[in-house]
């Protein structure tokens, strides 16, 4: 069993735990992920690492409540602990000093982003981060994200906070303005990755986005997370989760994520129902 | 029958016996065991079909050389635990080979009864002592020798790991086993399904490797979470033995391979055995809806056999194993593929898929398939098949199992470079000692084999702990002359 430390809420749905997990937070680097599973009967996800302290011994972990599990993992407090956990998991991110670097996260998608925007800063790059949310209610890790970069820009759909509009209107603009970009990371929901290739790819700007397929074990075992990277097969959980964007078969990965939307469904219903019988009790 | 006055003849006449089996006609319906056991009296009359050779070469036909007659006569007897205690003394898992084992390739092919008769069932024979150890309760731990003050660590608690942890054990060393999922048993808990190999049984095995003291850890991929060097120089392990097994699932690279619907059999078989998918929602891991669908398979091996079984089981209308040789060609066990065959899983051979379709949205109708006709013998000596000009057609199908091997898993030879790995990326040994390139490590199993079976494995690991403890006495012998 993994304990968990601390558990807070960043925004609406959006929760931040650390959990005690000594020798993931030796290893892990930016960029990888852990394996949770709940507790018995419970499946296995992946979620991204968001940091680690190796001295205390814990990893953070940044959830939004998606589905069944991630809403049962929101449910969890301080104290509680989870069945399994396991990592770090998937290959760390490719870092090096490129020059000019921008992190773009969308969503809790900026919770992915984070940690590899710090190691990009760390290793000397002029990093500049755009974090694009619904609404100013859901903008996570603003000061975080402030303190790794040396530029630093919050859109939101509506406009009620930062730049009114996407992400992908804010980089086009840094790009109009005739800037050399020489990185762009790209962590967010599908369509949101996709536009960041598109935007980059007429300027042949080095792009990468980290995948999430619907995954099993992890480990590299049962092939369930494969993606199409370059007309080639790639599994996320040994080869990624971070491919080239501008190679990525987006289309290909949204199709398959939706393989059990059915039986999502199901689970999510049978869990609202649980909950509702639970908090009348 | 007296064990003791049957004469030759007489024990030439008992045929070989039966083991009741479910119905097929119900075991389709539910995931319990198709084969129920021998009863006592049906396994004492068989063991009386062995005329107990002077030179039993069925010992010499078994990977890890279990005394076989030794432990059939005292089946002969009645001395059921005995047999159990005699068993054990080179296989801690009876209970399982005796389920899994290829025995028609080995012990039993050998077996001199076999030559004008049906051979001695030695591995139904092995399952009856394993179980009886099992269900009368009276558990037989094997004595352990005094601590030798080392200790060793086991990448993986499947076959390979489980013997190689066990037989160290035995000899006194202290032994920690690393499992990289949250399940132990490695292909016993994740591959093989409930109805072949009850998890019961895995289960109450590793229960008894427990009660030997060896630990057990969960959630620990070495390579990751930690690395073999790691272990040898931070966490004072004095050998490791790596026993990982197999790797990624191959795919045949066909056009439409990502559908949605066309899944890996370690995908499929891990959903269902490991994570329980047939108990959705209960259980939280969903897998695709086979009631009244056609799913097919692609492969002739075990595991391709298992999974098209699985799939009937969860209700698929149709079942298909999909195979571009003939029956004789297949590399499953005869008795998986008979079994499949009762069970009404129609078998498409000499076929292979040119194609998967689907629709507008990626999801899965169909396979584009052409027959296949036998050529000349092939580098594997099976005759290789030939594409049949103008033979394709269209199998309507909604899920699309491939099996066809295994890969190896990438993670060891990423984070130990000087460990050498083949072409194919499986771990290179010195097939005497199973020691890797690197010193103190071993290897073993199908990350060395590339897929094999289970008593292989099994062999590896016991292999591989004699040559472990013979390099520590080596080197305590050593310490002690300085």
């Amino acid at each position: 069993m993994y304990r968990i430390v601390s558990a807070i809420f960043l925004a609406e749905n959006i929760k931040k735990f650390e959990i005690e997990a000594p020798r993931i937070a030796k290893k892990r680097k930016a960029g990888q992920f852990v394996m949770l599973r709940l507790a018995l009967n419970g499946e296995r996800f992946p979620l991204t690492i968001a940091d680690s302290d190796p001295e205390k011994g814990t990893i953070t972990i940044i959830a939004q409540g998606a589905g069944k599990s991630t809403r049962a993992l929101n449910r969890l407090e301080a104290g509680d602990a989870i069945a399994d956990v396991v990592g770090p998991l998937g290959s760390p991110s490719h870092i090096e000093n490129f020059g000019t670097a921008v992190s773009i996260g969308g969503g809790v998608g900026t919770a992915i982003a984070y940690p590899t925007a710090a190691a990009l800063k760390a290793a000397g790059n002029y990093v500049i981060t755009i974090n694009g949310a619904r609404t100013k209610e859901l903008v996570i890790l603003e000061n975080e994200m402030k303190a790794v970069s040396d530029e630093a820009y919050i859109t939101t759909d509506d406009g009620s906070y930062g730049f009114n509009g996407f992400v992908t209107q804010k980089l086009q603009e840094i790009i109009d303005s005739g800037r050399k970009i020489d990185f762009v990371l790209a962590i967010g929901p599908i369509p949101m990755m996709k536009a960041v290739a598109e935007v980059t790819r007429p300027f042949g700007i080095k792009t990468v986005v980290s995948l999430n397929p619907i995954m099993i074990d992890g480990t590299g075992m049962c092939g369930g997370c494969r993606v199409t990277v370059g007309n080639e097969i790639k599994f996320a959980c040994v080869d990624g989760p971070e491919f080239d964007a501008h190679q990525v078969d987006f289309k290909n990965l949204a199709d398959r994520n939706r393989i059990y939307l059915h039986e999502e469904k199901e689970s999510d219903e049978a869990f609202a129902h649980k909950c509702r019988m639970t908090s009348k009790a | 029958m007296d064990a003791t006055k049957i004469t030759t003849k007489e024990r030439l006449a008992i045929p070989r016996q039966v083991m009741p089996a479910q119905d097929p006609t119900l075991r389709i319906g539910n995931f319990e065991e198709v084969h129920l056991g021998l009863t006592p009296e049906l396994a004492q009359m068989e063991a009386l079909r062995c005329i107990q050779c002077k030179d039993p070469v069925c010992i010499q036909g078994c990977p890890v050389n279990i005394k076989i007659d030794q432990f059939i006569k005292l089946i002969a007897e009645g001395d059921f635990l005995g047999a159990a205690r005699k068993v054990k003394e080179d296989n801690v898992l009876p209970a399982i080979c005796g389920r899994v084992c290829p025995q028609e390739d080995q012990c039993e092919k050998v077996c001199v009864i076999g030559k004008k008769r049906e051979p001695v069932a030695i591995g139904n024979l092995e399952r009856f002592v394993g179980d009886y150890e099992r269900i009368t309760g009276q558990r037989i731990d094997p004595a352990i020798a005094p601590s030798t003050g080392r200790k060793i660590a086991v990448i993986g608690s499947g076959p390979a790991g489980l013997s190689c942890a066990n037989d160290l054990a035995q000899l006194g060393h202290k032994v920690v086993v690393f499992e990289a999922l949250h399940e132990l048993g490695g292909v016993l808990m994740y591959g093989i399904p409930e109805f072949r190999l009850p998890k019961e049984i895995v289960r109450d095995e590793l229960d008894g490797l427990r009660r030997m003291g060896i630990e057990f850890r969960t959630d620990v991929v070495v390579g990751r979470t930690i690395t073999v060097d790691e272990l040898l120089e931070e966490e004072g392990f004095d050998a490791a033995f790596i026993g990982v097994g197999a790797g990624l699932p191959w795919f045949m690279g066909i056009p439409g391979e990502n559908l949605v619907g066309v899944l890996a059999a370690n995908e499929f078989l891990t959903r269902v055995n490991l994570m329980k998918a047939y108990d959705f929602p209960t259980s939280d891991t969903p897998v695709f809806d086979c009631k009244g669908k056609s799913v097919a398979v692609f492969g002739g091996g075990n595991t391709a056999m298992d999974a098209i079984r699985t799939a009937k089981r969860l209700g698929a209308e149709h079942a298909y194993i999909v195979y571009r040789r003939s029956e004789a060609e297949m590399p499953a066990r005869e008795e998986e593929i008979h079994h499949a065959q009762k069970e009404g899983i129609e078998f498409m051979l000499l076929t292979i898929p040119l194609e998967f379709i689907g629709d507008e949205k990626a999801i899965l109708t169909g396979v584009k398939c052409q027959k296949m006709e036998l050529g000349e013998p092939d580098e594997s000596g099976r005759r290789k098949p030939v594409p049949v000009e103008g033979s394709e057609f269209l199998l309507p199908i909604d899920m699309a199992i491939i099996s066809i091997g295994n890969g190896s898993n990438p993670l060891i030879k990423q984070t130990t470079p000087d460990i050498e790995v083949s072409r194919k990326d499986t771990i290179v040994v010195d097939i005497n000692t199973m020691e890797t390139s690197k010193e103190n490590v071993y290897a073993g199993g199908d990350i060395v084999t590339g897929g094999a079976t289970v008593i292989l494995a099994m062999g590896a690991g016991r292999k591989a702990a004699a040559a472990i403890n013979a390099k520590l006495a080596g080197v305590a012998q050593k310490l002690g002359e300085r």
